[in-house]
């Protein structure tokens, strides 16, 4: 990244020091993890461009569209609807929770069996060095786990701009309810920051323009059936984790062109591993950027991932919304309609996410399930043991993972992995 | 043809050599140490072998060191494991650093396993630890905790915890005896549990270094109801898996 930022850096009251410091390993992190997989498709190259300037253009056309009255809202989950976030005249971004930092300080607010993402969200925070959340008009802290809701308490006393919105914890009739009203309150909210109102056109045209960008990652999802697959399981992780970042439209382009180079390797019978490699299906907790550690260590162990059943994956991306709706009324509907969809872990119960496992693993042609827990992330861990019995009761190999984003578990994690891929060949 | 396989742990590595039948020409060891690799090269210095499979948590180093091809441990403890009980399907694998219940298919293959994470808890290293703070050489430990005529509650698994609970023990004037039968007991619970994780019934080989300790094969067979299988050296049973191995073809590993 160019010198140029550093000014920009510093009017949002970035650590430089500390910001220097998270680039480089960042950057570093990247190169080996990224740069030197053999066979990338070419259009990855786009996506290098925009983790390269992750913190820098994008931070700067933030900045740009604030400039000309947009707003810019922070968030954390895959609740947010970014659909009426659009039609508010506003962009979305996703905050930053994938590493450790400034955990000396994080611990004086959090306990320490707090999960890893919790912890880094506020790390980024009291470390000074996420432009994203420093260029926020409104951050959505969302009422997902305890610990999510109970740490918004205390981000409250460290940000001015926290919305918190509320979350149904069941599939009821009054559940979608609460939803609902939550939308329509977070609607109002958005109005009120921007003083733009939401609009039957402005929200058609949003729907549309997140459709767009769901159906570019549906399309990728579906080119990795193919065996050999195309692309790697850590390249298709950033796609889904640029997804949250990007311009949609921009980032519905550039998904499409890496899918049509896709489609010319898979006629080619062309991949990145060879014909038969072991398929891995991920199911879990979210992987935030920069937290590549588990695919990193899958794929240099000779496995490759074909799928994330994830938030920062299919749980995330899954289903359209309904484009018929002709009122505004109609649109908040099919919007809620979509989002309540969402298999979330906070659900009790949840038995669509098995469900959605098992079809994935068979879309998929996936020869085992690891399932991805953060250490104290209490639904999914505990959604863990009910999915390995259940997916072992079919035949399906799974291996349960309890990890965190700290680098001193790789070794036995690594044994643990080659030694279920050794169990799937 | 002759195989080697070469299993670097924590605190020793083990060398084995067999031929073309399978049959094993020598077995060595020597202790880790701080400097694994020129341990390592030392040892197969003094023999000769076609191809060398290597496992253990070294593993990874020695293939960069060496060019050699890698198996982990799970899988070369239960190829080891069959050599001697060819119908086993448990093992239970407990080394220096860490420790793992494997469950295998009637054809020998890994159908599933547990593995400690991170520390120490539950593995040798414990065990060592536990025994120089009661004062007993570790080859003796097991043989004294089995002359207790009870064991004392140790309640902390984690190394650090356990060994101010013991310290706390031996003040209170506690038989050393009942505390060592204790901490084997507490190592048990946990090995226990990781066994009643992938597998409910039948014979269990067990094999690493701690299965020489002769009170944690006892204890284990009363705590669990099941008949434990410790082969004559246990120790050296990753090191003739990753040997067998090395002599299928590569596919096979």
């Amino acid at each position: 990244m160019s010198e140029d930022y550093r000014s920009m850096w510093q009017l949002l009251g970035l650590n430089l020091e500390a910001h220097d410091a998270l680039l480089n390993v960042l950057g570093k992190a990247y190169q080996e993890i990224f740069l030197a997989q053999k066979d990338r498709p070419q259009g990855m190259a786009y996506f290098d461009f925009v983790m390269s300037e992750v913190h820098g253009l994008r931070i700067k056309e933030l900045l740009d569209e604030k400039a000309a009255g947009r707003k810019i809202i922070g968030t954390y989950c895959v609740f947010v609807p970014e659909e009426i976030v659009l039609a508010a005249n506003a962009t979305l971004v996703g905050l930053c929770s994938g590493a450790d930092f400034a955990m000396e300080e994080v611990e004086k607010c959090l306990p320490r069996n707090t999960c890893a993402l919790i912890k880094s969200s506020f790390g980024f925070k009291l470390g000074k060095v996420c432009p994203y959340l420093e260029s926020a008009d409104m951050i959505v802290g969302e009422n997902t786990c305890d610990g999510k809701k109970k740490a918004y308490e205390s981000l409250k006393g460290l940000v001015e701009n926290l919305y918190v919105m509320d979350l149904p914890q069941v599939k009821s009739e009054q559940g979608r309810a609460l939803l609902k009203a939550e939308y329509q309150r977070f609607r109002a909210a958005l109005e009120d920051l921007s003083g733009v109102a939401v609009t039957t056109a402005s929200l058609k045209q949003a729907i549309r323009t997140v459709n767009a960008k769901r159906a570019a990652i549906h399309r990728l999802s579906s080119l990795r059936k193919a065996d050999p697959a195309p692309i790697s399981g850590l390249d298709a992780l950033l796609a889904n984790q640029v997804f949250f970042y990007d311009a949609p439209l921009r980032f519905t382009k550039s998904m499409n062109a890496i899918c049509d180079e896709l489609e010319a390797r898979i006629a080619e019978k062309k991949g990145v591993f060879p014909q038969k490699t072991p398929r891995i299906l991920v199911s879990g907790c979210p992987q935030a950027v920069p937290n590549w550690k588990l695919p990193f260590v899958v794929e240099t162990a000779g496995a490759v991932i074909v799928g994330e059943e994830s938030c920062v994956g299919e749980r995330g991306t899954r289903n359209l919304t309904d484009e018929s709706g002709e009122t505004l009324e109609e649109m908040l509907e099919a919007i809620v309609d979509r989002y309540f969809r969402v298999d979330c872990a906070i659900f009790t119960p949840n038995p669509e996410r098995l469900e959605h496992i098992q079809e994935m693993v068979a879309a998929y042609h996936a020869d085992g399930v690891i399932h991805y827990g953060l250490q104290f992330c209490q639904p999914y861990l505990m959604e863990s043991m009910p999915v390995e019995k259940a997916l072992e009761e079919q035949g399906i190999p799974c291996l349960r993972v309890e990890t965190d984003y700290s680098m001193e578990d790789v070794g036995q994690l690594k044994t643990r992995i080659e030694a279920f891929i050794e169990q799937l060949r | 043809m002759r195989f080697a396989g070469i299993d670097i742990g924590s605190r020793t590595i083990e060398l084995v050599v067999v031929d073309a039948a399978g049959e094993i020409v020598c077995s060595l060891q020597t202790d880790t140490g701080f400097d694994p690799m020129t341990a390592a090269k030392k040892l197969i210095r003094e023999v000769h072998y076609d191809r060398i499979l290597a496992t253990g948590y070294g593993r990874s180093l020695f293939e960069v060191s060496f060019d050699a091809a890698t198996v982990t441990e799970i899988k070369a403890h239960a190829r080891g494991a069959r050599v001697f009980f060819p119908e086993a399907l448990t093992v239970l694998d407990i080394g220096g650093q860490d420790s793992k219940a494997i469950a295998l298919f009637a054809n020998g293959k890994v159908k599933k396993f547990e593995m400690n994470d991170r520390c120490a808890a539950g593995t040798g290293k414990f065990l060592e630890i536990m025994a120089r703070t009661l004062g007993f050489e570790i080859a003796d430990f097991g043989r004294e905790a089995l002359l207790a005529e009870k064991d004392l509650n140790i309640s902390s698994m984690c190394t650090v915890f356990a060994e101010s609970e013991v310290t706390s023990l031996i003040a209170k004037g506690q038989s050393r005896r009942e505390i060592a039968r204790g901490l084997h007991a507490s190592v048990i619970r946990r090995a226990a549990g990781m066994i009643n994780r992938v597998s409910s019934q039948g014979a269990i080989v067990f094999t690493g270094g701690v299965a020489k300790n002769p009170c944690m094969a006892t204890l284990l067979a009363q705590k669990l109801g099941r008949e434990i299988l410790v082969p004559d050296d246990p120790q050296s049973v990753g090191a003739l898996g990753a040997a067998l191995l090395a002599g299928h073809s590569m596919s096979a590993v």
